[in-house]
């Protein structure tokens, strides 16, 4: 049953959007995501985590590999700043990147 | 066959590529700028150009004006590197790095084109298949790649 008519009464004619960004939740960590692909070669993937993360050959290879069999891996997180910085250096290295907020 | 691309002591690579294949390299930047100087929402194009926000037109074209023209501008820098020394004996690690951005390039233009798949590696076009030309240099490119990553994988820090 909606709750419709009553509001439709007392709500203004125009809703106010509040300042700042109420798109997104400020609290939440943004997530990195890296998905599989067809195209990229799997030692490419691992030398592009290591040399725009710096992480071990170890990691960055184990990274890959969730990606590849998983489909997807999540390769960093922080701010919503950081992550688009993250997500458009892996653009620059041709990988498929998005970002979302941690659910 | 000694490597097509060997670390040197003093610094940079070594770079030992057989005429046909540097014939074939010469042909690639010119066909990438080409495609980079018309529409860059171009259906080929998708995969060097992807989106970050994939549930937010909003944020996402927010993101893509911002990026986008560096992201093609640096990738036609890269092409102009190639151009000019694909007839090079020694690269520096700053030159082999933007060959390896566009022998990617190269390959994800390619393999958009030709809707690679993972079975796509198993099941290689026939030689009268008149995608065969396009099939048989996203192999190519694919095999010079592995032997750039190796080169300059061994550059990289081994803090395991």
């Amino acid at each position: 049953m909606p709750l419709s008519t009553t509001i439709a009464r007392t709500a203004p004619a125009e809703v106010e959007r509040p300042t700042g960004d109420t798109r997104t939740v400020p609290d939440l960590p943004w997530l990195v995501i890296v998905w599989n692909d067809p195209i990229n070669l799997m030692s490419y993937v691992t030398y592009v985590f290591q040399k725009l993360f710096g992480y071990s050959f170890a990691k960055a290879s184990k990274l890959m590999l969730d990606v590849h069999h998983k489909g997807k891996a999540i390769v960093s997180s922080g701010s919503r700043e950081k992550a688009e910085f993250d997500v458009s250096r892996l653009h620059a290295h041709g990988l498929w990147a998005t970002m979302q907020q941690d659910a | 066959m000694k490597p097509r691309f060997e670390p040197q002591r003093g610094g940079g690579f070594r770079l030992r590529l057989p005429a046909a294949e540097r014939d074939m390299l010469r042909t690639v930047p010119g066909q990438l700028r080409e495609l980079m100087g018309g529409d860059l929402d171009a259906p080929d194009l998708r995969r060097l150009f992807p989106p970050a926000y994939e549930s937010d037109a909003e944020l996402q074209e927010e993101y893509r004006r911002l990026t986008i023209d560096d992201l093609a501008e640096r990738r036609r820098e890269a092409l102009q590197v190639v151009e000019e020394t694909v007839d090079a004996d020694h690269l520096t690690e700053e030159q082999l790095t933007a060959w390896l951005g566009v022998v990617n390039d190269v390959r994800l233009v390619l393999g958009t084109r030709l809707d690679i798949t993972e079975d796509s590696y198993q099941r290689p076009l026939p030689q009268d298949d008149p995608r065969f030309a396009q099939f048989a240099l996203f192999s190519y490119m694919g095999f010079l790649e592995e032997n750039i990553v190796e080169a300059l994988a061994a550059t990289l820090p081994t803090t395991d």
